[in-house]
């Protein structure tokens, strides 16, 4: 059986299995490390830094809604720096490709950044989140306007050497399809969608909103067919390999969005279910496969009937 | 090296504790007893039903109420969602538990130590007074809202002395505020250690004297979590000039990882 997925394209990305995990629910990996073997793994994109620490957002950040959760965390980190001389050294890059996700405020900040993570060897991949909903200078906006979009994946190519660069979609546009050729033009190697979905709650016995920042990003099962419905139309619309993610909860579910075309996928919210939950999920799509008779996943990938 | 585990276990039973109004509102659910190497009072686990498919996403925080040979017991009371449901759990129901996690509570053999409850936060103090090597030296004031007997104050350990204090209204409460701060002061005096679980304004309240008095103070927080393991940053504190917590950066620190205890003088307990 052949679980290995290799990225066409220039970008020299291979995983030893689709299933990687999502920015913001592994941490550093470091802290998933007691529940399972970090290298079984297709791959780990670590919590989303910034070039200087932040201190994210008040308090309460998370809430837990029906098959999912809504998070307004606001990029906690501390700091690229802090990073790569805690924690990477931590992670076995050697055999477990380590992506780095980042954000910054402009452009020439993610130019800044990603050189800063250029240099580092043990980072496989950069990947740029364009559509964090949960930061207010910026954040959103590039992701949800075409031109700023390119202009953010140009500065992030230019400074990124031979780094593959991932450009990371926010679903709350009117058309996912036009910001994925936009980044594809401006020199992406590869999408990953989707972010998660503008949300909010409310309690009504306190009158006040279940996060402190209001809104905040809704992810989990609850937002999967979104989701698959975004990574379908991104797939269909560019030529570079996509990663799909959202809601995603099983075996079944990663096929699904190879189905639709996705080359590897992402786990986030599920993580919480169980500290183990990524590296059971690689076991499981062996045994799904095995019983499905498919023996090989890019055959199976984009071939969805319509 | 590190000792936690994610291991499905099986409800041995989920015992309800008095009444309130005729509802059973606490609940001692006791598992089978996990593999854990060692554990120290003050520290937590996560707990998620399998039941509970993908409704509900998150396990829940509890701290460790006790660990026998035969069985794990976390205490509950029921306030919402998640805790409603776990109130369902059966004999033979299987449940996810990952743990032993978080920081413990300070353990000083020969220190006179004032442990001060409130509510369903009796549950860690329980261990604390049930583990100490020299339980004579402990103390515990324990302030509750509800009946004595929703709460495990049967259970503490017949070695230490306790003192409990039903809060029927404001006079109540104040009068007991006043006690715990004479007993704050107490301690401080004797370079004793204090140490608090209850709801936050306890805890605030508790804070407040500790450092009017210069007391020596842990606090164990009760954030809400999704991971447990320092993650989501979803149950970070602020964190005062005085945190010395290695890891801990730009002044958040998760409560999963370098709490659910804290030294009193290195948090900032938030309004809410």
């Amino acid at each position: 059986m052949n679980m290995n997925v290799t990225l066409p394209g220039s970008t020299g990305l291979q995983f030893k299995n689709p299933i990687l995990t999502a920015s913001g629910t592994f941490g550093y990996g470091v802290e998933f490390a007691p529940y399972g073997d970090l290298t079984s793994l297709g791959g780990i994109v670590v919590k989303g830094l910034s070039l200087e620490p932040r201190a994210g957002n008040p308090m309460p950040r998370i809430a837990e809604t029906p098959c999912g959760m809504l998070n307004a965390v606001g990029l906690q980190n501390s700091g690229v720096e802090t990073f790569i001389t805690e924690k990477l050294p931590k992670l076995p890059t050697d055999e477990l490709p380590v992506i780095a996700n980042i954000y910054a405020c402009d452009p020439a900040e993610f130019g800044e950044l990603t050189a800063v993570l250029a240099a580092e060897k043990g980072i496989a991949a950069i990947e740029v989140n364009i559509s964090c909903p949960n930061v207010r200078e910026g954040g959103i906006l590039f992701g949800q306007d075409a031109t700023l979009a390119a202009r953010v994946t140009e500065a992030v190519k230019k400074a990124a050497g031979d780094k593959p660069i991932i450009i990371k979609l926010s679903p709350n546009v009117t058309d996912i399809t036009t910001i994925a050729k936009a980044v594809e033009g401006a020199g992406a190697d590869v999408i990953s969608c989707i972010n998660t979905l503008s949300g909010m709650g409310v309690d009504i016995r306190t009158r006040k909103p279940l996060i402190a920042n209001v809104i905040g990003g809704l992810s989990g099962p609850a937002i999967k067919p979104v989701a698959l419905r975004c990574t379908h139309q991104v797939c269909k619309a560019v030529s570079i390999p996509v990663i799909g993610m959202g809601g995603i909860a099983s075996a079944e579910d990663v096929l699904e969005f190879i189905l639709v075309g996705a080359h590897a996928v992402q786990v986030g919210t599920s993580n919480f279910l169980r500290p183990d939950f990524s590296f059971r999920l690689v076991k499981e799509l062996e045994q799904l496969m095995e019983k499905m008779n498919i023996t090989d996943l890019e055959e199976f990938r984009g071939s969805l009937k319509l | 090296m590190h000792q936690e585990q994610c291991t499905t276990l099986t409800v041995l039973d989920n015992v309800p504790f008095g009444t309130v109004s005729g509802e059973s509102l606490f609940f001692a659910l006791r598992i089978e007893r996990p593999e854990w190497a060692d554990w120290q009072p003050g520290q937590f686990v996560m707990l998620r039903p399998e039941g509970w498919a993908l409704d509900m996403m998150w396990a829940r925080p509890f701290s460790i109420c006790r660990v026998s040979k035969r069985d794990l017991v976390i205490f509950f009371q029921v306030v919402g969602r998640g805790t409603k449901r776990l109130a369902e759990l059966k004999t033979g129901d299987k449940v996810v538990v990952w743990g032993p996690l978080g920081t413990p509570f300070a353990v000083e053999d020969k220190t006179p130590t004032l442990l001060l409850a409130g509510g369903i936060g009796i549950a860690p103090l329980v261990a604390y007074a049930q583990k100490h090597p020299q339980p004579w030296n402990l103390h515990m004031e324990f302030g509750h809202r509800m009946p004595l007997n929703c709460y495990p104050f049967e259970s503490i350990n017949e070695r230490i002395t306790a003192a409990s204090h039903l809060e029927r209204g404001p006079d109540d409460l104040a009068h007991f505020l006043d006690l715990i701060e004479t007993s704050i002061k107490e301690y401080a005096e004797s370079d004793g250690l204090v140490l608090a679980c209850g709801p936050t304004p306890f805890l605030r309240a508790v804070q407040a004297f500790a450092a009017k008095h210069g007391a020596r103070c842990q606090l164990s927080l009760e954030n809400r979590m999704a991971c447990g393991v320092g993650a989501c940053l979803g149950c970070v504190t602020k964190t005062t000039d005085k945190m010395t917590a290695k890891g801990v950066a730009a002044g958040r620190a998760q409560a999963c990882e370098h709490g659910p205890v804290f030294w009193a003088d290195q948090i900032v307990l938030d309004e809410d």
